[in-house]
């Protein structure tokens, strides 16, 4: 019987009590309406507000944001912190440890890892934000109008949809990137927008679906609006949370996908500079010489979790249900 | 009370119960609201009850052409609305608006409450010019008892009470001649309900408004209605003025949803007749025959499972100019006192 | 049913005379975004064995944050009892460890929630999780639990309780399944069952067979009842006395009889004159005017004031206490006398 008491529907009974705590103001409806200090003291706070006055209260959103507006700065100018060339090498130092102007030390060709590194953002951040662009607006839309019409376009979509999941992605990348012949930042880009949009076409289609049914859309709809009005004013502010979510957390995987094409030689290639190239190169000399794989991945997976850390703070902070 | 304003006549939905994924394949259906006939007068409220699946919501779907019924008509004005599509729909739409049942799920909470009431203007710019719209809503605000400074603020800053009250205005926006109220009140505490009551009451007076008061408190429909149907299964069980179904009940169904309701009065307790209804209301998918409520009746008969009974004034009652001269849809109505109707 | 009949309606030796529960000065509250909303803040009530009390109040009102506590179900955090006694038979549960209130829950205290089909696991069987609670409590095989638990369907009188053992919940109506949470709560024969709304989200037909077997079973096993509810027609339907909270406080107490026929407060006696009545047909009905309170700012003095048609300054300064109105009636309100019309 006492576990009975555990269940999350009796917890959620619980917590329910805060969460359901009117927020109200001293003025009474029955009471006239009358200009009052007080009416004007508390301020319009739309659900957008209070986000992000939620996120900008978490120190998880500021450590993953700086990580991440860090990353945008050196992938733009990388030469801030770098001023060499990543393509300077010197044989005579392959696998060199580090010494002082070169603190990460070099690899098998001796080029310097730490110029590699920080010349080697560029690609995974401009991957991850083209790939996470095209998803996102193509997802959204196919998703969004197959939730918002239904019916044929929505099964004919949804079956599409399964297709695309079912390609494994990495055997999917290999054939269509040895087809198109030449990565590069565009093709892998492309190659991620084809696989990925059915993610996010889902997510839109439920967030959609859920939207519609809320009584406010009936409440339009009985009011005479038009589709226009209804997808754009009341369904999608309030089906774009979700996506939003799952676009920040898909960043992060599509700039470690990005790596592990460029891993398997499909992706980026040489004179390209990418971590999952360097970090392809360094694996078979782990052994020897560890350095060179640990700060490429070790850049790889800190962008990665900042990119899911921010998703994260981003979900707690639009998901009003979990405050 | 002279004219009715809108008419509804054999009204019914089914919802289809399908199978498979991309073939879909009707295998029944959800009989939702499966007959229903009524008129509502200029001025007037007419309430409707029934217990949850009864098919009351639907109906008011149905009457906003939200939900497109599967046959039958509704008549505003001599103009079938279940036929209309497009502008004409539009044009009707001014005239009938609704309040829905949660005031929480009601309001868009991305908008603030300037942008929901004024809302109708957009969709309808003929009723109101541009200017003058923050003065109409405004206007709005007060008229439902809210303070106008309101007016840039979201939904989620106000109580339950509160965001009625701008369902409310939202509604009365384009100076409607129906009102069809879902539960209007029913998500409310207690305390709150007969303000939003009252106001529903007044304004009526005010806008000359018709309203369809669709709700399952018993006392509060009594209070507000001139007319009450009451709603079992997807058909009108019976229909009457407020005074013909509470004190003079001739359908069963009717007796025992008065006896169950619980009297505010604990003298009551022990001399309180109340019928006790076995079992509970069978599935709208599958409906029994002829009379819908004959599985859970005491004075079912055989012929109840084979013929429908017709919602009309029992041929008993038929000029005894009794208030038990009013339609009711059953083989054996006859009036009992409800005992306990009396504080209801 | 042997093993239910056996001990039915003995208290326990040596709480005789000591209330079955007390809760004394009872503090609870929320540490939320915007603040901390006091929820409850000194709540007195107690229940004998075989009595039902009322817990009567608006959303807000605490009454059902109360109600968590004793059960030991309130999240913490955000939740905290900063003070106040819980006592279950003479000891005071907040002292106790966390696996003795475990063992007390289920055991001695069973509570029965609104929302039925969230309270069940969708994916097992009704009788499964009836039998769960012999096998894990008094240790029976799976199959005498089966019969437990088919005995238990049949106590709360579910049609062919052999045939739907098996049945999810489901597949069970909204009143079949507050039937099966009540055949829960009942099932280790505890000696107080708290029902939350327990009729609620029901029909008004369903609503009467439920109440009706809960104050039965209720009388058999002289349990005692703690009913919390905002229907004043079902309180006056079952309730010995009753407790009404406001903001967090209790502001009456009386038995049922009382209170309907003279209020002591005048929150009280407004939800009473607010019902519609025949008599007052096509006129505007009496209204409390105002909100229910926000809890992160509960008025000073007392917390009605500002709805109260009867507050003058006193009431906006100073908070009223419990006054003593009449035998066994309590009324936290400065001008009882002027509100029972003496």
């Amino acid at each position: 019987m006492s576990d009975m008491y555990d269940t999350q529907s009796l917890v959620n009974a619980a917590g329910g009590a805060p969460g359901g705590l009117p927020v109200q103001e001293p003025h009474g409806p029955g009471e006239p309406a009358k200009p009052s200090p007080d009416g004007a003291r508390e301020k319009p706070r739309s659900l957008w507000n209070d986000a992000w006055h939620d996120l900008s209260r978490k120190p998880m959103f500021y450590v993953s944001g700086l990580l991440i507006l860090f990353l945008i700065v050196i992938s733009i100018w990388p030469g801030l912190i770098a001023s060499a060339s990543p393509l300077a090498c010197d044989l005579a130092k392959s696998q060199d440890g580090p010494t002082s102007g070169h603190p990460f030390g070099f690899d098998q060709q001796g080029c310097d890892v730490y110029t590699r590194v920080v010349h080697g953002a560029r690609a995974s951040v401009s991957v991850g934000l083209f790939a996470t662009a095209g998803v996102t607006v193509l997802g959204s839309v196919l998703g969004g109008l197959a939730g918002y019409f239904g019916g044929w376009w929505d099964a004919i979509l949804s079956r599409i949809s399964d297709i695309f999941f079912g390609i494994p992605i990495l055997l999917g990348g290999v054939v269509f990137l040895s087809v198109v012949k030449g990565g590069n930042v565009t093709t892998v880009s492309i190659f991620m927008i084809l696989l990925g949009w059915p993610q996010i076409a889902r997510i839109a289609r439920g967030a959609v679906i859920t939207a519609k049914q809320q009584d406010y859309v009936q409440a339009a709809r009985a009011l005479g609006a038009g589709n226009a009005r209804m997808l754009l004013r009341h369904i999608a502010p309030n089906a774009l949370a979700p996506i939003i979510v799952v676009a920040t957390i898909a960043l992060g995987t599509y700039i470690s996908l990005e790596a592990t094409l460029s891993f398997l030689g499909v992706g980026l290639k040489p004179p390209a500079v990418s971590w999952g190239i360097d970090i392809s190169q360094a694996s078979s000399q782990i052994r020897n010489a560890p350095h060179m794989l640990l700060w490429p991945a070790g850049a790889l997976s800190v962008t990665v979790l900042a990119f899911i850390m921010l998703g994260d703070a981003v979900r707690d902070a639009l998901d009003p249900k979990l405050r | 009370m002279s004219e009715p304003i809108l008419q509804v006549r054999n009204l019914v939905k089914h919802f289809p119960l399908t199978q498979g994924v991309l073939f879909k394949k009707q295998i029944g259906a959800v009989k939702a609201v499966d007959g229903i006939s009524f008129d509502l007068y200029r001025g007037e409220t007419l309430g409707i009850v029934g217990e949850s699946g009864c098919g009351k919501s639907t109906v008011a779907k149905l009457l906003m052409n939200l939900e497109q019924a599967t046959s039958g008509e509704v008549f505003y004005k001599g103009q079938d609305i279940t036929k209309l599509s497009g502008r004409a729909l539009k044009a009707v739409r001014r005239n009938i608006q609704m309040v829905f049942q949660d005031p929480y799920t009601s309001l868009n909470p991305r908008m603030t409450v300037g942008d929901i009431i004024g809302e109708p203007f957009d969709i309808h710019p003929e009723v109101a010019p541009k200017g003058s719209r923050r003065a109409k809503v405004e206007e709005l605000l007060d008229v439902v008892g809210l303070n106008p400074e309101y007016i840039n603020r979201y939904p989620h800053q106000f109580s339950g009470g509160q965001r009625q009250r701008i369902g409310i205005a939202r509604g009365l926006a384009l100076n409607p001649e129906i009102i069809i109220c879902d539960e209007p009140v029913s998500a409310l505490d207690v305390s709150v309900q007969a303000q939003v009551v009252n106001l529903m009451e007044k304004l009526q007076d005010e806008f000359d408004l018709s309203y369809v008061f669709i709700a399952h408190d018993l006392s509060i429909v009594r209070h507000i209605s001139d007319r009450v149907g009451v709603m079992y299964l997807g058909r009108m069980a019976e229909i009457g003025t407020d005074a013909e179904i509470y004190e003079h009940p001739t359908h069963p169904y009717t007796q025992a949803l008065l006896s169950a309701v619980p009297v505010p009065d604990p003298e009551a307790r022990e001399h309180r007749e109340r019928i006790i209804l076995a079992g509970d209301v069978p599935s709208p998918a599958n409906p029994p025959s002829g009379c819908r409520f004959r599985t859970r009746c005491w004075k079912a008969e055989d012929r109840c499972a084979e013929e429908t009974p017709l919602l009309a004034v029992p041929t008993r009652f038929q000029g005894a100019g009794t208030p038990a001269e009013h339609e009711s849809a059953c083989h054996f109505a006859e009036e009992k006192d409800p005992v306990g109707s009396h504080a209801a | 049913m042997t093993v239910i009949d056996q001990t039915a309606g003995a208290p326990a030796p040596g709480t005789t005379t000591a209330p079955l529960l007390e809760v004394r000065d009872l503090h609870v509250e929320f540490h939320t975004r915007d603040g901390v909303a006091k929820a409850v803040n000194g709540v007195n009530y107690s229940v004998n064995a075989g009595e039902t009390l009322a817990v009567l109040g608006e959303s807000g009102s605490g009454k059902s944050v109360t109600a968590q506590a004793i059960m030991g179900i309130l999240d913490m955090p955000p939740g905290r009892i900063p003070r106040g006694e819980i006592l279950f038979q003479g000891r005071d549960m907040l002292k106790m460890s966390a696996e003795e209130r475990r063992k007390l829950r289920g055991r001695k205290i069973a509570m029965i929630f609104q929302d039925a089909l969230s309270s069940l696991n969708p994916v097992l069987s009704v009788g499964y999780q009836l039998g769960e609670m012999f096998r894990a409590h008094q240790g029976l095989s799976r199959k005498a639990a089966k019969a437990k638990a088919i005995e238990l369907m049949d106590r709360v009188r579910i049609p062919a309780a052999k045939e739907r053992v098996n049945d999810y919940p489901h597949q069970f109506s909204g009143g079949m399944r507050q039937r099966i949470m009540i055949a829960m709560a009942l099932a280790l024969e505890p000696d107080l069952i708290i029902a939350d709304e327990p009729t609620t989200a029901l029909d008004v037909t369903v609503q009467a067979q439920v109440m009706d077997l809960l104050a039965e079973l209720q009388q058999e096993f002289t349990m005692g009842l703690i009913l919390i509810t905002h229907d004043l027609g079902v309180v006056a339907d079952v309730a010995d006395k009753i407790a009404v909270m406001y903001a967090g406080r209790i502001v009456e107490d009386a038995p049922v009889h009382e209170i309907y026929k003279r209020p002591a407060h005048p929150y009280t006696k407004g939800l009473l004159q607010s019902i519609p009545r025949l008599d007052q047909k096509g006129q505007e009905l009496y209204a409390i005017k105002g909100l229910p309170p926000n809890l992160l700012r509960i008025p000073s003095g007392c917390a009605f004031n500002p709805r109260c048609p009867m507050a003058q300054d006193i009431c906006r300064t100073e908070v009223p206490v419990l006054h003593t109105v009449g035998d066994r009636r309590g009324s936290a309100c400065h001008f009882w006398k002027e509100t029972l019309g003496e």
